[in-house]
């Protein structure tokens, strides 16, 4: 099976270590799992904005870009989404037949992160190690666009070491929302601190979702707030085993390369 | 062009394209709920009506101890002797504001939602001796019982006046906190004959 | 007498008030948890939920889809019991119907059952100009007809009032038309709807017309349906002589049977009950029982726009039922007046639109009031996919300014975006300028997320609306796509130029 890495545009520019830990975590399942150089983003900033014409050659370069590969693997909710539901829109749209074509046969065969190791590999049990106490927020799009259900939780309840916590009003948007947080950003940020303090009420060190752009969001007012508690990708705890686990309360990228110069390996 | 040719041609513009053709899913039954009188007198009792069960030959006193001496209007085909009840003959809304209380029967009873509801055959009288009196003494036969919905649509006759009643008139107006008892009869009881 | 939406500011602007307003807040917030926690338990009752949901779009989509042939057959069967049918294409000529068979009873008051399609169409305030008062009799309508407010949500008009402005709004304001308040009134809402029962009771004894809206019209019989609680409905709909129904033409069912899903689908996901307390049906005239002089008025005022659109079509089918307000996170946040309609939340922002067009700004920015979240579509009882309707209403707007002689920023943006990600070398580059950006922030920033990233805090422009309250994690040096290439994709060494060791890879 030919399986390709969707990283997703908003992590391969601003959350490289959530690709790394897909391409570990896949590795470590057995997956020769590839990254496709010509991909770029799945057009949904465009879609959700409504600018259909300008998604077109996004579309044309994802289909082409992922053309081949048995299966497609995103760590974003909202992006295998994007891919599932809005990708025949935009073919639609486009007028072109080929086009359509093509995101008929690329859409279904993309999936968000945990129902390809759910449903594709029949694995819940990935061997991850992560001894923190840690709260899951499920993202809309994967809760209610996809339908991911309790996978996430599946898996992280399998992680050893892991202190699950549930958090109060889990299913409620977190206000993110895409241009949403920008064209409507006092509503956003109403929801974004309602959210932080669900958050912040269960104590947890670390919380963890499917989708980097809500974590940006919910981690930025958490941050500004002083909350103390890190955000991170689920992939990221997945990916973590005993001995190289991330930590979620760690030193400062600067600090963090001194003592690795003056440690080597931790 | 009238506004109802203008209307229907712009429907029709609208639809142009539109295949009418769709394929509409059956409703879907509830499943079976075993004892349906014992549901409809839990159900009823959910509304904070007074449901009070009794026999064919109990009826009389149990219409009477639901009356605790209210003056009262009845129907001219209720078929119950009511002492001093005011038979109605077309009163006016003033002159049944006057009045405490009502005795009806009714349609049809409805088990899942607790509903009871009125056709206004001469046994339930007009629509407006239900509405108006404060209390609403309706009398409903087992018999007249049925599981959902779907059975009491399939029961009554659409061309008669229907009021379908789930208790005594509520609202939730304020604050989503709901209150008994506004414009319609405040108190709804409920003489479940077996 | 009552307020008006027109000269309402874009959404974001009116939001940003209401979402300062903590009363409001604090009521909405209330409020809307318990009407949604009330639905979620009735609704866990039924196991033949889903596909009830189905039956009941079905239902609605079969009428929509045939719905001049099912027109006509009301018509025909409204008149054939006794009632008069008229034609209405906008607001005014529906309110000169009403007033004109006000007149011809001349008479100066009307009673009225709560009607959002009265709402739509200013009804009111046409009767009020022509010499008509029409008095709400519903409790909600009632507190915003005598508070001079406007409504703010579909269910409860008056959910952003509290139960002591209820009392100070009653205490003011019923004695100047009509009995007044008592004086010794409490804020307990059993008292507050006793005194709106006192008060309304002789206005419902004395009155010629009543107007009503309708929750279905059952074409093949005729009849139509009123769903309430409060009896105000009945009140209006039996003790009066003559009786006025605006019903919107998308109201439609095509058989008594229809009725069915319909009933079972509304109270529950409307007030979070098993039944309504009441439900009243009538076709045409029942000759000695209720108004014996009985019209109808069927309303296009834009329906026919909504019904032409592809996408947006299913919105008609809407039921009013108001599920979707109650789990909308914007709506809980920022209430029904910002969206500048009788039809607020997430159906607001689709049918506002559908109904009138996204040419004003106000319009215009409904589709954008949505974090497209998917808890409406999840709740509707009819299957409305608001957020696919929602971004396809963004997409008109976006179209209608495509020949704009100078684009919108955001246009110009959307441009160069789709520019850079049709071409992966484009990206790399823009992500290699951004990594430099994140190497002078990572220098000059005060600003560490836990975990250890530097972060940006305020910045200047466009970008000031993320990081007026929120951290920003500065770019990495390094790309995904970098590292991969780098490091052929982790395969060989994984040591990453800052100098950061990471576990695994092999």
């Amino acid at each position: 099976m030919r399986v390709a890495l969707q990283v997703t545009c908003v992590n391969d520019a601003m959350f490289p270590d959530t690709g790394k830990a897909v391409v570990r975590l896949l590795r470590r399942l057995g997956v020769d799992v590839e990254f496709p150089a010509a991909q770029t983003c799945c057009a949904q900033p465009m879609v959700n904005t409504g600018y259909f014409d300008e998604a077109v050659p996004v579309v044309r370069n994802f289909v082409d870009a992922f053309a081949g590969y048995d299966a497609v693997v995103t760590p974003s909710g909202s992006c295998a989404g994007s891919v599932r539901h809005q990708h025949a829109l935009v073919a639609e749209r486009s007028g072109d037949a080929a086009l359509k074509t093509a995101v008929a046969e690329t859409a279904p065969k993309t999936y968000e992160l945990t129902e390809f190791i759910v449903d594709v590999l029949g694995v819940t049990d990935v061997g991850a190690y992560f001894p923190h106490r840690v709260t899951y927020h499920p993202t809309c799009h994967s809760l209610r666009m996809l339908g991911v259900g309790d996978r996430p939780q599946r898996l992280l309840e399998a992680v050893r070491g892991i202190q699950l916590v549930d958090l109060p009003q889990a299913e409620e948007c977190c206000g993110f929302g895409g241009t949403f947080a920008l064209k409507n950003a006092d509503t956003s940020v109403a929801m974004g601190a309602d959210k932080a303090r669900h958050v912040r009420d269960t104590g947890a060190e670390v919380l963890v979702a499917g989708d980097n752009s809500c974590l940006m969001h919910i981690g930025g007012m958490l941050s500004r707030q002083r909350a103390g508690v890190r955000v991170m990708h689920l992939a990221e705890i997945l990916a973590s085993t005993e001995g190289t686990e991330a930590e979620p309360g760690g030193p400062a990228v600067g600090e963090r390369a001194e003592s690795a110069k003056k440690g080597g390996r931790g | 062009m009238s506004a109802r040719d203008d209307i229907l041609g712009r429907v029709r513009a609208a639809l142009a394209d539109v295949s009418p053709a769709v394929s509409v899913p059956a409703a879907p039954r509830a499943p079976d709920r075993g004892d349906l009188v014992a549901l409809f007198d839990e159900r009823i009792a959910d509304y904070r009506a007074v449901v009070t069960r009794c026999t064919r030959t109990g009826l009389e006193e149990a219409v009477a101890a639901a009356l605790g001496g209210a003056r009262a209007v009845v129907p001219p085909g209720l078929g119950l002797e009511v002492a001093g009840a005011v038979v109605d003959d077309g009163l006016s809304a003033a002159e049944l504001d006057a009045i405490d209380a009502v005795i009806t029967r009714a349609a049809v009873g409805i088990a899942e939602t607790g509903t009871i509801v009125l056709d206004h055959q001469p046994d339930q009288g007009r629509r407006a001796i239900s509405l108006v009196p404060d209390l609403h003494v309706c009398i409903v036969d087992a018999s007249q019982v049925v599981a959902d919905v779907p059975d009491a649509i399939a029961l009554l006759d659409p061309a008669r006046p229907l009021t379908w009643i789930s208790g005594p008139s509520a609202t939730s107006d304020i604050e989503l906190d709901r209150v008994e008892g506004v414009h319609g009869p405040r108190t709804l009881h409920v003489l479940l004959v077996e | 007498m009552s307020g008006t939406f027109v000269g309402m500011p874009a959404f974001p602007t009116a939001a940003r008030a209401a979402l300062g307003d903590t009363q409001l807040r604090s009521n909405l917030a209330h409020a809307t948890h318990t009407i949604r926690d009330k639905r979620a338990a009735v609704v866990a009752e039924v196991e033949e939920w889903e596909e009830l949901r189905l039956a009941g779009a079905g239902v609605k989509e079969a009428a929509l889809r045939d719905l001049a042939t099912h027109l006509e057959t009301l018509e025909a069967s409204l008149t054939r019991a006794g009632a008069t049918v008229h034609w209405a294409r906008d607001a005014a000529e529906a309110c000169a119907i009403v007033a004109q068979v006000a007149h011809s009873h001349g008479v100066d008051e009307v009673v009225k059952v709560k009607s959002m399609a009265t709402g739509e169409i200013g009804l009111n305030e046409a009767l009020e100009a022509e010499g008509i008062a029409a008095w709400e009799t519903d409790l909600a309508e009632l507190i915003v007809q005598l508070g001079e407010d406007l409504p703010s949500h579909i269910l409860v008009p008056a959910i952003h009032r509290n139960r002591a402005e209820v009392r100070e709004i009653f205490l003011r304001r019923m004695g100047d038309v009509g009995r007044p308040a008592p004086a010794d009134l409490t804020d307990e809402p059993a008292v507050l709807a006793g005194a709106a029962r006192e008060h309304l009771r002789e206005k419902f004894l004395r009155a010629k017309v009543a107007v009503s809206g309708a929750n279905f019209a059952v074409a093949d019989t005729g009849t139509l349906v009123v769903v309430e609680s409060e009896g105000n409905g009945r009140m209006c709909l039996t003790l009066p002589e003559v009786l006025v129904s605006v019903v919107g033409i998308e109201k439609v069912v095509a058989t008594w049977g229809d009725l069915d899903p319909m009933l079972r689908l509304l109270p529950r996901s409307s007030t979070g009950e098993r039944m309504n307390p009441y439900t009243s049906t009538w076709s045409g005239v029942t000759p000695g029982d209720g108004p014996q002089e009985v019209h109808v008025v069927l309303l296009d005022n834009g329906r026919t726009r909504a019904l032409a659109d592809d996408v947006g079509r299913q919105a008609l089918r809407c039921i009013r039922c108001s599920a979707c307000l109650n789990v909308c996170p914007v709506y809980e946040r920022v209430g029904g007046h910002a969206y500048g309609s009788v039809y607020p939340g997430p159906i607001g922002a689709i049918l506002n639109p559908l109904l009138n067009g996204v040419s004003d700004e106000q319009t215009a920015s409904l589709p954008y009031a949505s974090s497209l979240c998917g808890a409406c579509f999840e709740v509707c009882p009819v299957r409305i996919d608001i957020p696919s309707v929602l971004v396809d209403q963004r997409a008109q707007v976006v179209d209608s300014h495509r020949g704009d002689r100078i684009p919108k920023a955001e246009a110009v943006a959307m441009k160069a975006a789709a520019w850079t990600f049709s071409d992966a070398r484009r990206l790399g580059l823009a992500e290699r300028a951004s990594g430099l950006a994140g190497r002078v922030m990572g220098r000059f920033s005060r600003t560490t997320l836990p975990g250890g990233r530097t972060a940006a805090g305020r910045l200047p422009g466009p970008a000031a609306g993320w990081t007026g309250a929120r951290d920003l994690p500065a770019p990495p040096k390094e790309s995904f796509r970098e590292w991969w290439a780098r490091t052929d994709g982790g395969t060989h060494d994984d040591q990453d130029e800052s100098g950061t060791t990471k576990g695994g890879g092999s």
